[in-house]
C-alpha cells in the first residue's frame, strides 16, 4: 500500500529526533542491568508516565515479573523485548490496515469521531491525501455544522488536496449532510468518503445518539458503510480516554484509533489500555500540522517510546 | 473509574475497628490508596511522589492515630491538602487604566484557545467592557474565520452593554510553517485597533503549538514583547494526562503566565490536570470552561475538584447543573405543586427531560457521593427512560393531567401508542405516583435537609434508584437559588444544543 509506503519515508525523516531522545531513555532505564524488583518497579512507573493508567501498568509489570521468576527474562534489555512481543502480540498487522469496502460495492466509508479539538479534521486532511496520493478519488463529508466555521476549516482542507467536499447549512442536520454526501460519493462513483463530524464529549448523550444517527445514515445509504470508524484521541489525553473510547464505541461501534499529536512529549500510553480492556486498536499516528503527518502504527516503536526520557 | 477513596478507606479501617490502635502501617497501606486514586485522576506521577509524602507525614501525626474515625481524619487530611495546593483562587480580572487591557490566550493545539476567547468576550460584555478580538491564529485554517464567528454571536446573542470588535489580517494567513513571525505585526496593529476603537480590554487568540516547537514558541515570545499582555493565560484541557507537567512548565517559563484556564470540564475527567499544572507553575486556576455555549465558563472551585479527583462526587455541580435547567419560576411553581400533591404527568415529562439534558442518568449519579461505587453494579439504561418518556407521551392530556383515568383499555392503547407494553405503562404509573408522594416529602425540606437527603441517597439501595426507570431525583430543579453555588455569569437557562 503506497499510504504505508509514502508514510515509512516520512516516518524514517521525523523520527530521527525521537530516536536519539527514546535511545538514551531506555539506557538509562535498562542498560546492562540485570533484571530485578527494583528495575520492575522502575518499568512501572515508566508506564504510568506514559499514561498507559495505574491498573495497565501493573498487570503488565506482573506479567514481566512472572516471566522473570519463570527463568525467561534475566537482563533489562531482554524486559523491554518481552514487553515488545507481548504488546505486539495484541497488535497484529491486519488490525492496523484500513478495510475497504468489497470490489464494487464502493465507495468505502470512513467515519471520524472524536472529543473536541482531538485532532479530527487535521486527521482527515492526512488520511485523504495519502489515499489521494494512491490515486483513489476522494469526497469530504462536512458533517460538522456545529463548531464555528468547522466547514470551511474542511473546505480549506479540501481546496489545498484538491478533493471534493460535500456541505449543508450552518447549524443543520448533520445526519442529512451525511445522506447528501453518502449519494454524491455514489453518483461520482468515489472510491473513499470520509466523514467529518463535530467533537463531542462522550458524556453529552444527545449529541451522542445524533452521532448513531449519522452512523445509521452511511449505512442506510451504501451497503457495509461505514467500514471503518475512527476514533481521534489527543496523545496528551490522560485516564479519561477509556471511558471516551468505551462510549464512542458503544454509539458507533469504532473500528480504530487514530493517535493524534504524537509529535509533542506526550506518549499516548492510554491506547494500550484502550486495546487491553476494549479490544480496539490503534490505525495512525499524527505527527505534525500538515497533511503529510501522518505514519503507520507501529506497535514496537510506539512501546520504545513509552520508555524514552 | 467512579472508585470512591472514601469508600476504600472505610473498608480499610473498618477491618481495624474494635482492635484498638490504628498503626504506622494501616497509614501507609491507605497512603498506597491515595496514591493510585490521584494516578486514576491523572495527577502526574513526580506530584503524586511528593504529594504522598507529604500527606503521610502529615497523616502520621496524632490527628490520625487518635481519632475515632480515622477513615474519615484521612480523607479530610488528604481533601484539605488537595485545596490547600489549589488555591486559593482569585478570579477578578485586573483592568489597566487607560486601556486597553491586553490579555494573551496561549495553548497547545486544541486545548480551546478560540472558544475561550468566546467566553470571555461574552464575560467582560456583559459586565460592561468593550472588547477588541483579535486573531493572532495565522495557521490553523478557517480560525480566523472561527473567531469572527464567534465574536458576531458574542456581539449579536449575548447580553450586557459592552461593544464587541474584531481585528483580523486574514491575508496574512498561510499553511503550517510559513506565517511564523507574521503573528508579531498583526498582534500590534490589534494593539493599535484596539486603542482606536477605544476597547477596554484587548484578546489575543494565538495558533495552538507544541511546547518543543522552538520556532512557534520563539514567535509567542516576540509577540509577548511587542505588546507586553497586562494578563497571559495557558488554555489547557483538563482530560489532558501526565504531559500536562511538561507543557504548562515550559509556557511558563517561556512567558510568565498569569493564570490557567481548564476547558472541557463538562467531561467526566477526574481533572487531576489541574493539580499537576498548578503545582509545576505556581499559577492560579482562574476558570473552568463547562460546555461549548459562550457562557459556559465558571469560577474555579478548589474544593470541589479536590472532591472529584478523590471520586468523591460533586454535590455543589450537581445541584447547579439541575438549577441550570429549571427556571426559579418554574421551579417555584412547580415545588408549590409538588408540596400539594398535584404534580402531573406533565410535569413529571417535563422534569424527565431537564434531568436527561443534564446529561446521563450515569454521569449525574456518579457525581454523587457514595454513588459512584455502587454504580459499577447498576445498569442504568437509558432505554428505559426513553421508554418512559414514550410512554407519557402516549397519553392524552387528560390522562396526564390525571393518571386515576387510566384504566386496562387505556393502557393497552398507550402501550401500543408508545411500543411497550401494558406492564411498562403500569411501572411508569406507579413509579410516578411514587415520586408524588417522595416530592412530597421532599419539598417540605430546607434546603440544607434536601442536600443532606441526596447525599443519604448513597445509602440508598441502587435498585431503588432505578426502579421502574424512574430518574428518582425529584423535583430537582426546585431548589432557591444559592447564590454561594450560582456563578455569577450564566444564564439561567440554557438552549440545549
Ligand atoms: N502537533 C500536532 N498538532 C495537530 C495534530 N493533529 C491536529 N493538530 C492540531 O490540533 C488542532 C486541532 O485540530 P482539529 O483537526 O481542528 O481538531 P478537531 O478534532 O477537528 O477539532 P473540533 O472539530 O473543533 O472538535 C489544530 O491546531 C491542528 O493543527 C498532530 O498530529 N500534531
Ligand atoms: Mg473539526
Amino acid at each position: 500500500m503506497a499510504l504505508f509506503k509514502t508514510a515509512f519515508n516520512k516516518l524514517k525523516q521525523g523520527l530521527a529526533k525521537t530516536r536519539s531522545g527514546l535511545v538514551s531513555g531506555l539506557r538509562s532505564v535498562l542498560g546492562g542491568r540485570a533484571l530485578s524488583a527494583e528495575l520492575l518497579s522502575e518499568l512501572e512507573a515508566k508506564l504510568i508516565q506514559a499514561d498507559v493508567g495505574v491498573a495497565t501498568a501493573a498487570k503488565l509489570t506482573q506479567e514481566l515479573s512472572d516471566a522473570w521468576k519463570a527463568g525467561k527474562v534475566s537482563q533489562g534489555e531482554q524486559a523491554l523485548d518481552y514487553l515488545k512481543q507481548r504488546l505486539a502480540a495484541d497488535w497484529p498487522d491486519h488490525d492496523r490496515r484500513l478495510r475497504y469496502a468489497p470490489d464494487g460495492g464502493g465507495p468505502t466509508v470512513i467515519l471520524i469521531a472524536g472529543v473536541n479539538g482531538a485532532g479530527k479534521t487535521t486527521s482527515i486532511a492526512k488520511i485523504a491525501k495519502s489515499l489521494r496520493d494512491e490515486n483513489k478519488s476522494i469526497v469530504l463529508a462536512a458533517c460538522d455544522t456545529f463548531r464555528a466555521a468547522a466547514v470551511e476549516q474542511l473546505e480549506i482542507w479540501s481546496g489545498r488536496l484538491g478533493v471534493e467536499v460535500v456541505k449543508g447549512q450552518q447549524g443543520g442536520d448533520p445526519a442529512a449532510v451525511a445522506f447528501d454526501a453518502c449519494e454524491a460519493a455514489v453518483a461520482r462513483g468515489a472510491d473513499v468518503l470520509i466523514v467529518d463530524t463535530a467533537g463531542r464529549l462522550h458524556t453529552q448523550d444527545s449529541l451522542m445518539r445524533q452521532l448513531t444517527k449519522i452512523k445509521n445514515v452511511c449505512a442506510k445509504k451504501i451497503p457495509g458503510a461505514p467500514h471503518e470508524v475512527i476514533l481521534v484521541l489527543d496523545a496528551t489525553v490522560g485516564q479519561n480516554a477509556i471511558t471516551q473510547a468505551k462510549v464512542f464505541a458503544e454509539a458507533i461501534d469504532v473500528t480504530g484509533i487514530f493517535l493524534a499529536k504524537l509529535d509533542g512529549t506526550a506518549r499516548g500510553g492510554i491506547v494500550v489500555a484502550i486495546r487491553d480492556q476494549l479490544g480496539i486498536p490503534v490505525k495512525f499516528i499524527g505527527v505534525g500540522e500538515t497533511p503529510d503527518d501522518v505514519e503507520p502504527f507501529e506497535p514496537g516503536r510506539f512501546i520504545e517510546a513509552l520508555f524514552a526520557e | 473509574m467512579f472508585d470512591s477513596l472514601t469508600d476504600k478507606f472505610s473498608g480499610l479501617f473498618r477491618k481495624l475497628s474494635g482492635r484498638g490502635k490504628i498503626t504506622e502501617a494501616n497509614v501507609r497501606e491507605a497512603m498506597a490508596e491515595v496514591r493510585t486514586a490521584l494516578l486514576e485522576a491523572d495527577v502526574n506521577y513526580g506530584v503524586v511522589e511528593q504529594f504522598t509524602q507529604r500527606i503521610q507525614e502529615k497523616a502520621l501525626g496524632t490527628e490520625v492515630l487518635a481519632s475515632l474515625q480515622p477513615g474519615e481524619q484521612m480523607v479530610k487530611i488528604v481533601h484539605d491538602e488537595l485545596v490547600d495546593l489549589m488555591g486559593p483562587v482569585d478570579t477578578h480580572l485586573m483592568y489597566v487604566q487607560p486601556g486597553p487591557t491586553v490579555v494573551m490566550m496561549c495553548g497547545l493545539q486544541g486545548s480551546g484557545k478560540t472558544t475561550t476567547c468566546g467566553k470571555l468576550a461574552a464575560y467582560l460584555k456583559k459586565n460592561g467592557k468593550s472588547v477588541t478580538l483579535a486573531a493572532v491564529d495565522l495557521q490553523r485554517p478557517a480560525a480566523v474565520a472561527q473567531l469572527e464567528t464567534l465574536a458576531k454571536q458574542v456581539e449579536g446573542d449575548m447580553p450586557g452593554p459592552g461593544q464587541v470588535h474584531f481585528y483580523a489580517e486574514p491575508d496574512k494567513v498561510a499553511e503550517y510553517g510559513k506565517a511564523v513571525g507574521a503573528a508579531v505585526g498583526v498582534a500590534r496593529r490589534a494593539l493599535d485597533a484596539a486603542k482606536k476603537n477605544g476597547s477596554d480590554v484587548l484578546v489575543l487568540d494565538t495558533a495552538g503549538r507544541l511546547h518543543i516547537d522552538d520556532a512557534l514558541m520563539g514567535e509567542l515570545r516576540a509577540v509577548n514583547q511587542a505588546v507586553t499582555p497586562h494578563q497571559i493565560y495557558l488554555v489547557t484541557d483538563a482530560m489532558t494526562g501526565q504531559d500536562a507537567v511538561n507543557s504548562a512548565k515550559a509556557f511558563n517559563e517561556q512567558l510568565e503566565l498569569d493564570g490557567v484556564i481548564l476547558t472541557k470540564f463538562d467531561s467526566d475527567t477526574r481533572g487531576g490536570a489541574a493539580l499537576s499544572v498548578k503545582h509545576v507553575t505556581g499559577k492560579p486556576i482562574k476558570f473552568i470552561g463547562t460546555g461549548e455555549k459562550l457562557d459556559a465558563i465558571e469560577e474555579f472551585h478548589p474544593e470541589r475538584l479536590a472532591s472529584r479527583i478523590l471520586g468523591m462526587g460533586d454535590v455543589l455541580s450537581l445541584v447547579e447543573k439541575a438549577q441550570e435547567q429549571v427556571s426559579e419560576e418554574d421551579a417555584l411553581a412547580l415545588q408549590e405543586k409538588m408540596a400539594k400533591g398535584k404534580m402531573t404527568m406533565d410535569d413529571f415529562l417535563a422534569q424527565l427531560k431537564s434531568v436527561r439534558k443534564m446529561g446521563s442518568m450515569k454521569s449525574l449519579l456518579g457525581m454523587l457521593p457514595g454513588v459512584g461505587q455502587q454504580l459499577k453494579n447498576l445498569d442504568l439504561d437509558e432505554k428505559e427512560l426513553n421508554r418512559t418518556e414514550a410512554v407519557i407521551q402516549s397519553m392524552t392530556k387528560k390522562e396526564r393531567a390525571d393518571v386515576t383515568l387510566l384504566d386496562n383499555s387505556r393502557r393497552r392503547r398507550i402501550a401500543r401508542g408508545s411500543g411497550t407494553s401494558t406492564q411498562a405503562v403500569s411501572q411508569v404509573v406507579k413509579g410516578f405516583e411514587m415520586v408524588l408522594k417522595m416530592s412530597k416529602q421532599v419539598s417540605s425540606m430546607g434546603m440544607m435537609d434536601r442536600m443532606k437527603a441526596l447525599t443519604g441517597m448513597g445509602q440508598m439501595d441502587p435498585a431503588a434508584m432505578g426502579g421502574g426507570g424512574m430518574p428518582g431525583l425529584p423535583g430537582f430543579g426546585s431548589g432557591k437559588k444559592s447564590t454561594k453555588t450560582q456563578s455569577r455569569f450564566r444564564q439561567r437557562k440554557r438552549k440545549s444544543r
